[in-house]
């Protein structure tokens, strides 16, 4: 089973309950997506036993076999490519640009003048903490799009006999689309303020549109707030757990020492309630 | 020229937007943008009134025309993306939440079964505020480009500033250090780092700084919450001076921020130790110019 825990909204907490919740199952397997900020190690602290480049591919032209017709230039809807013909004869490459689609090399109709090659874009990082398999991804920095590092994660990394917790990045964008495509329920992180509010309904609005199974999870619950509450009864959206505000937790949080014996029982209970609902 | 005053963080809920908005509470000669298109906040505190409305139009999406297909399977197999499949018909089509524009299956299409169309995929608005004039978008959920339409409301409040003669854009950033952020700090001329004492504040401030200093970008710190954890404070001090980065300022943990924001109520006019901290930051941010 997988299940994606996301947010509209940054600093909901879904790190917090990712981590909690591959604590609290029996054989998990627990994945960084969010790529740009990994923050899932701080508070698990696993062991790491392998780190992997992670590579995409990116043009590379040998100037002495190029002809320099541009058929390269005009298929990079990108804008990646320039070449200059006669008489300056030269091409030039902005890495930052290439999104690695392969357009480049296909129409190249020189054998050999473009090739394409890997460029190193992030890590994939794997370990161990206690009995839960760790995995992250890790976006260098100045790299524009984490999208093509979370498909591989997912392509590659995820193994099916396991729990597969996937932390996903903040948002409603491309790179959360990736991270909880194909997932069997999305968790969905908010915390009680107009902000949340409106950053969940985003997030609502993006996995209806998807068609995935999902609830709401309430970070920072206060009991004389219904916010939340009264959007979900609305919507007709179940709130799954909630987990209550106190200023403890913030300060346990901020020495990463989550309280993850403490809150076992209750992760539990909301494992089973997802797997009710797979 | 005017100079853009761009606040990020990299962590999520450091508190971007309670310090921009506090910033346009004292700040007084600027444009205001929301550059967090995917998660836009502000407005439910500037409480903007809509003068001009735009549709942002992404990059086209390819789009196969089953009655020239010829299920060849080209497309697919060449789709870096996976973003062609086939429906339960045995029919082709493209996921446009997945499809990446590059036209490489239109281009390699034997038949010509494959165009591009456009779509839209956000809107931006220009609107004003009691607080100056602010440019701000929506991008629609699972849309991409929102570095594109970043540059735009950037580049947008850029002319209403040249045109009126205002000195400063006051950009609010979204979380991460991905293609948003980086169009929103190229062409910054200062950029403010809000993080707050957490191991996890203390990691993204780091990428977000390396991030400043890739792109040439000065900066500086906001420490948020710093009463929370005071030696976690003095670690993003420590660093901060390491790097030669000013620490800026601080905001104590105050619950009277969450009540505002619940309210819709600019936190600066409800909070005195929040009024305290921000005047000291403007007046620090003012000093580093």
């Amino acid at each position: 089973m997988k299940i994606a825990v996301t947010s509209g909204k940054g600093g909901t907490g879904k790190t917090t309950i990712a981590t909690m919740l591959a604590y609290a199952c029996d054989n998990p397997q627990y994945i960084d997506c969010d790529a740009e900020e990994p923050n899932g190690y701080l508070f698990l602290k696993p062991k790491i036993e392998r780190v992997e480049p992670f590579n995409v591919l990116v043009p590379k032209i040998n100037e002495d076999i190029c002809t320099f017709c541009g058929k390269c230039a005009d298929a990079c809807v990108y804008k990646a490519l320039v070449v200059m013909g006669e008489p300056l004869k030269k091409t030039m490459f902005f890495d930052e640009l290439c999104h690695s689609c392969g357009a480049c090399a296909y129409v190249c109709p020189v054998e050999g003048a473009l090739v394409e090659v890997p460029d190193e874009i992030g890590k994939i990082k794997i370990g161990k903490a206690q009995y839960i398999d760790f995995v992250m991804g890790e976006l260098n920095i100045g790299e524009a799009s984490a999208t093509q590092l979370i498909a591989s994660l997912k392509k590659n990394y995820i193994n099916e006999s396991k729990t597969v917790i996937l932390d996903s990045p903040p948002g409603t964008s491309c790179t959360v689309v990736e991270t909880i495509e194909g997932v069997d329920y999305v968790l969905l992180v908010t915390e009680p303020t107009s902000f949340g509010l409106s950053d969940l309904k985003l997030s609502v609005e993006l996995v209806r549109d998807m068609g995935l199974k999902f609830g709401i999870v309430v970070n920072k619950y206060e009991e004389d707030n219904t916010l939340i509450d009264d959007y979900a009864k609305e919507e007709g959206i179940e709130i799954l757990f909630r987990l209550p505000f106190s200023k403890e937790f913030a300060e346990s949080y901020s020495k990463s020492e989550l309280p993850f014996e403490k809150f076992k029982d209750d992760f539990k209970d909301l494992l089973k309630k997802i797997e009710e609902r797979v | 020229m005017s100079k853009e005053l761009v606040i990020i963080s990299g962590k999520g809920g450091a508190g971007k937007t309670t310090l921009t908005a506090s910033l346009a509470c004292v700040l007084k000669d600027k444009v205001i943008v929301d550059a967090d298109a995917d998660a836009a906040n502000m407005y439910l505190l500037l409480k903007p009134q809509v003068k001009h409305k735009e549709l942002f139009k992404g990059n086209p999406k390819a789009y196969i025309d089953v009655d020239k297909c010829i299920k060849c399977d080209e497309c697919r197999r060449l789709c870096r993306f996976d973003a062609i499949h086939i429906n339960e018909n045995g029919e082709y089509y493209v996921d446009e939440l997945k499809c990446d524009s590059c036209e490489l299956c239109k281009i390699a299409c034997p038949v010509g079964a494959i165009e591009m169309k456009d779509v839209y995929s956000g809107e931006w608005y220009e609107s004003e505020t009691p607080y100056g004039i602010m440019v701000h978008a929506k991008l629609y959920p699972g849309a991409e480009n929102s570095g594109n339409l970043v540059t735009m409301v950037k580049h947008r409040a850029k002319l209403i500033a040249e045109e009126k003669g205002i000195e400063y854009i006051l950009v609010d950033g979204s979380p991460g250090i991905g293609c948003p952020v980086i169009s929103t700090i190229s062409g910054a001329y200062f950029v403010i780092a809000v993080a707050e004492p957490t191991p996890a504040g203390i990691h993204d401030l780091k990428r977000v700084k390396e991030l400043c200093d890739s792109f040439k970008v000065k900066s500086g710190v906001v420490i948020n919450k710093y009463d929370l954890n005071m030696q976690k404070t003095k670690e993003i001090g420590d660093f901060a001076e390491k790097e030669g980065m000013p620490v800026l300022g601080r905001i104590p943990f105050d619950t009277c921020v969450n009540r505002a924001i619940t309210d819709l109520e600019m936190p600066y006019n409800r909070c005195e130790k929040v009024k305290k901290s921000v005047d000291y930051i403007f007046r620090n941010i003012m000093e580093s110019l």
